[in-house]
């Protein structure tokens, strides 16, 4: 139900980016693509197996885009989705390397669900650093924000090592999605990929490394459930 | 009313007139999918009467050109003939000359021939002229030319690349290094940090990363193979030559983004002209070519053995390579390329305080030069990007630049300082205003401008019949860009007063401001913009209104 109406909404927005399109002159050319950071097998060491995505595709021009940024956790050993989330987001450019953007999040993990309302900020920094900032608030008016940092260090050309970094924080306690008020969780991770086919396909191998931190840590370790967990993580990096 | 019968008449009137100014002389030329096969690879492509490169197309001064050409695709195509003085509803660029030519449909551009010398045609629709739709225009002249020669070659050069244009513009606009493989590694940083230490290699690396620029952003478009008349290194283009004969060689770079460094090892060539414009002979080793220029240079080899004509590109990513051969399947042994990449320095960000710039120019001041002048060229290739700042650097680059072009062989290089023309087209007289034109452009967004505005969002720039304009170009980017007006010419500065150089296209090198004056002598509109393909499909692009002066006379063919 909840991904038909992120559907609807997708679609509406789409028809808005459309048009204002069309309304440009002619030479406002439309462009898009798709981009999966991450698309892997994680392999824990506690026994965890899970499949992983971090991506996100965009149509539009170079003064508004529509773009999709989702990602996902499922946990093949006992088929659920501990993450699920996806976010529609329009874009405009702020300065020379940073766009802002807002939108909608919903998070359908196996579960509780949760809508939010989300503005940030995405661009490039100052020595090569990929950043993406966003502000959240949920429909039970919790908010949140998050940091995502990621660079390429180029080993070669082709063979690149990408240290990159998620760090997640809450304004407020919000029990049912088992989230405190304070910096919540953290993952870092080292990724060594190979550009095998141009920069579309690139297979990678790394390490990941997940905690919750502080309450939420907390509210884990009352559950009896891990808060935190080391993966070593293999798959490929796609750009269409 | 009345107005459309005037002009009705007016248009009779001129095409009465130009009848009888020369004879009809007709061309047909249809545009046709094609396959382009450089041994390595076979991509589907756009030519002319069914091969890309089209055909050379050999028109005579003082003839009136009729031109048939026929649209074989499912898409609208244009032909623009690069260099050519004609009305401006002849001038092929759909949205400003005319509105295009339709599948299935044949356009007959018709113009006098009011020129001579070597020039291009492309398709000026899409990309479909990176995709492979460019030919050659030799213009013979009504009069002798100021030099002699027995034969004669059209050399064409080409970056082919594996992708479609529109498939290389959207991975651009994705990731705007997408095709940069020359970007600086761990081992450069290590080597760096053993030649020059930890704390100067950082500050540099800081300095470049707060720019959020690359040195090594030379090539926007790599993995091409550069072609010379549609065949690859391998497929080695061959001219036959008997000993101590002349060759003029039409030199066209048609690249959709690729500037050349030109040169036949053991060969001194004499550039006996510029963009169809002769200029007064240099003698120069090697000739660094910009996209849409043209060069002809002649060569007299002596020795009957394969020369090997050398094209490599400005960034090093990639080559074109052919011979002169006193016969046919003599393949030249080709000279080894010089694989160090050049790096941009601070100088080419208009930086002329930036430590490295200043840095390099005093550790290799001129005690080196003599030194320099004996290595031998393995060694030299190996110190390209340590001999910048000295003394004798072509005005044309930025003091400090690593683009800065040295020969091969140590020898001369061509600079725009040395083209002085041969008889000068127009009458000297100070322009009667300057318009200043930045050059502008985000690399991150792959966005391309001029004075920070894109084609889209732009006013044209209007200026009036009989005046003589000066343009400023201001480069703010890292590239260079070469400007090319169409419609009339670009008269380039070097300084030499009534002698600067006549040309179509002018390249303006980072950090550089370069000045060409044009004498508004046709009415009508016309396109001004950076011919690297994709920086003009960004929107480094201008329509230029040209008000007042005589009617434009509306061609069979023209605007109805």
């Amino acid at each position: 139900m909840k991904t038909l109406t992120l559907a609807a909404i997708g679609g509406g927005v789409l028809s808005t980016i459309l048009s204002f399109s069309f309304t440009a002159k002619a030479d406002n050319h439309i462009f898009y693509g798709i981009q999966m950071e991450q698309f892997e097998y994680r392999s824990g060491d506690e026994g965890e197996n899970l499949f992983v995505w971090d991506g996100d595709a965009f149509v539009g021009t170079d003064e508004l885009k529509l773009r999709w940024q989702g990602e996902g956790e499922r946990d093949l050993k006992n088929d659920l989705y501990e993450n699920f989330e996806n976010r529609l987001v329009l874009q405009t450019p702020i300065s020379d390397f940073f766009d802002a953007k807002a939108g909608i999040r919903l998070d359908t993990p196996s579960t509780t669900d949760r809508w939010y309302g989300t503005v940030g900020i995405m661009g490039l920094a100052p020595q090569w650093f990929e950043v993406d900032a966003d502000l959240f608030v949920s429909e039970t008016g919790d908010g949140s924000a998050r940091l995502d940092v990621e660079y390429e260090g180029l080993l070669t050309n082709r063979l690149i090592l990408t240290p990159s970094l998620e760090l997640n924080a809450a304004f407020s306690d919000d029990r049912e999605i088992e989230v405190g008020r304070g910096f919540s969780s953290a993952e870092i991770g080292l990724r060594l990929s190979y550009d095998l086919i141009d920069r579309a396909v690139a297979p990678y191998i790394g390490v990941a490394y997940e905690r919750k931190l502080g309450k939420t840590a907390d509210f884990a370790k009352d559950d009896g459930e891990d808060y935190e967990a080391t993966y070593l993580v293999t798959g490929l990096r796609l750009l269409f | 009313m009345r107005k459309l019968l005037g002009r009705a008449l007016l248009g009779a009137l001129s095409t009465i007139a130009v009848s009888t100014a020369g004879y009809a002389a007709t061309y047909n030329l249809s545009v046709d999918y094609v396959t382009i096969d450089t041994g390595d690879m076979k991509t589907k492509a756009i030519g002319y009467n069914g091969s890309s490169p089209g055909p050379t197309l050999r028109l005579k001064e003082g003839e009136d050109a009729v031109i048939n050409v026929t649209n074989n695709l499912d898409e609208t195509t244009s032909i623009h003939w690069h260099g050519l003085i004609l009305p401006y509803q002849m001038d092929g660029v759909p949205g400003i000359s005319f509105t295009g030519i339709e599948p299935g449909e044949t356009f007959t551009y018709r113009f006098p021939v009011k020129q001579s010398g070597t020039y291009w045609f492309h398709s000026h629709s899409g990309f479909q002229e990176p995709d492979g739709a460019y030919g050659s225009i030799v213009i013979e002249p009504e009069k002798r030319e100021p030099f002699k020669f027995d034969r004669e070659y059209v050399v064409v050069l080409k970056d082919k690349h594996p992708h479609s244009g529109a498939r290389i513009l959207r991975n651009l606009k994705m990731m705007p290094d997408y095709y940069n493989r020359n970007q600086r590694t761990l081992g450069d940083f290590i080597s760096d940090v053993s030649e020059n230490g930890l704390g100067e290699t950082l500050s540099e690396r800081g300095d470049w990363g707060s720019m959020r620029m690359m040195p090594t952003d030379i090539e926007d478009v790599q993995g091409f193979v550069g072609l010379i008349n549609g065949k690859s290194p391998e497929q080695n283009w061959t001219g036959l030559f008997e000993p101590n004969e002349r060759v003029r060689l039409r030199f066209i770079n048609a690249s959709a983004m690729t500037y050349f460094d030109v040169r036949i090892p053991g060969l001194e060539m004499t550039v006996v002209q510029a963009d169809g414009n002769n200029v007064q002979p240099v003698k120069v080793d090697e000739f660094r070519i910009s996209v849409a220029e043209t060069y002809d240079v002649i060569v007299q080899p002596t020795a009957e053995k394969p020369y090997a004509i050398m094209a490599e590109s400005m960034g090093r990513s990639g080559y074109a390579f052919g011979s002169l051969s006193p016969q046919e399947g003599l393949k030249a042994e080709m000279p080894a390329r010089r694989m160090d990449a050049p790096l941009l320095t601070m100088a080419d960000m208009g930086m002329d305080h930036g430590s490295m710039a200043g840095m390099d120019h005093s550790s290799m001041g001129s005690g080196n030069e003599n030194g320099m002048a004996g290595m031998d060229h393995s060694n030299m290739a190996g110190m390209d990007h340590s001999q910048m700042g000295m003394s004798k650097d072509d005005p044309f680059y930025a003091a400090g630049s690593g683009l800065t072009p040295k020969a091969a062989n140590g020898g001369k290089f061509l600079s725009y300082a040395d083209l002085k023309a041969q008889k000068p087209l127009y009458p000297e007289r100070p322009a009667t205003r300057e318009i200043e034109l930045r050059l502008t452009g985000n690399m991150e967004r792959y966005t391309w401008s001029i004075n920070g505005v894109k084609y889209e969002d732009a006013e044209p720039i209007r200026l009036k019949y009989g005046e003589r304009v000066r343009f400023k170009f201001v480069n703010e980017t890292m590239m260079s860009h070469p400007m090319h007006l169409h419609g009339m010419w670009s008269i380039l500065d070097t300084g030499n007063g009534k002698w600067d150089p006549v040309k179509h296209t002018i390249n303006i090198n980072p950090g550089m401001t370069v000045y060409s004056e044009t004498e508004v002598d046709e009415p009508g509109q016309w396109a001004f913009h950076c011919h690297l393909s994709y920086h003009m499909a960004s929107g480094m692009f201008r329509k230029v209104v040209v008000e007042g002066g005589p009617a434009v006379a509306a061609l069979e063919n023209g605007v109805q």
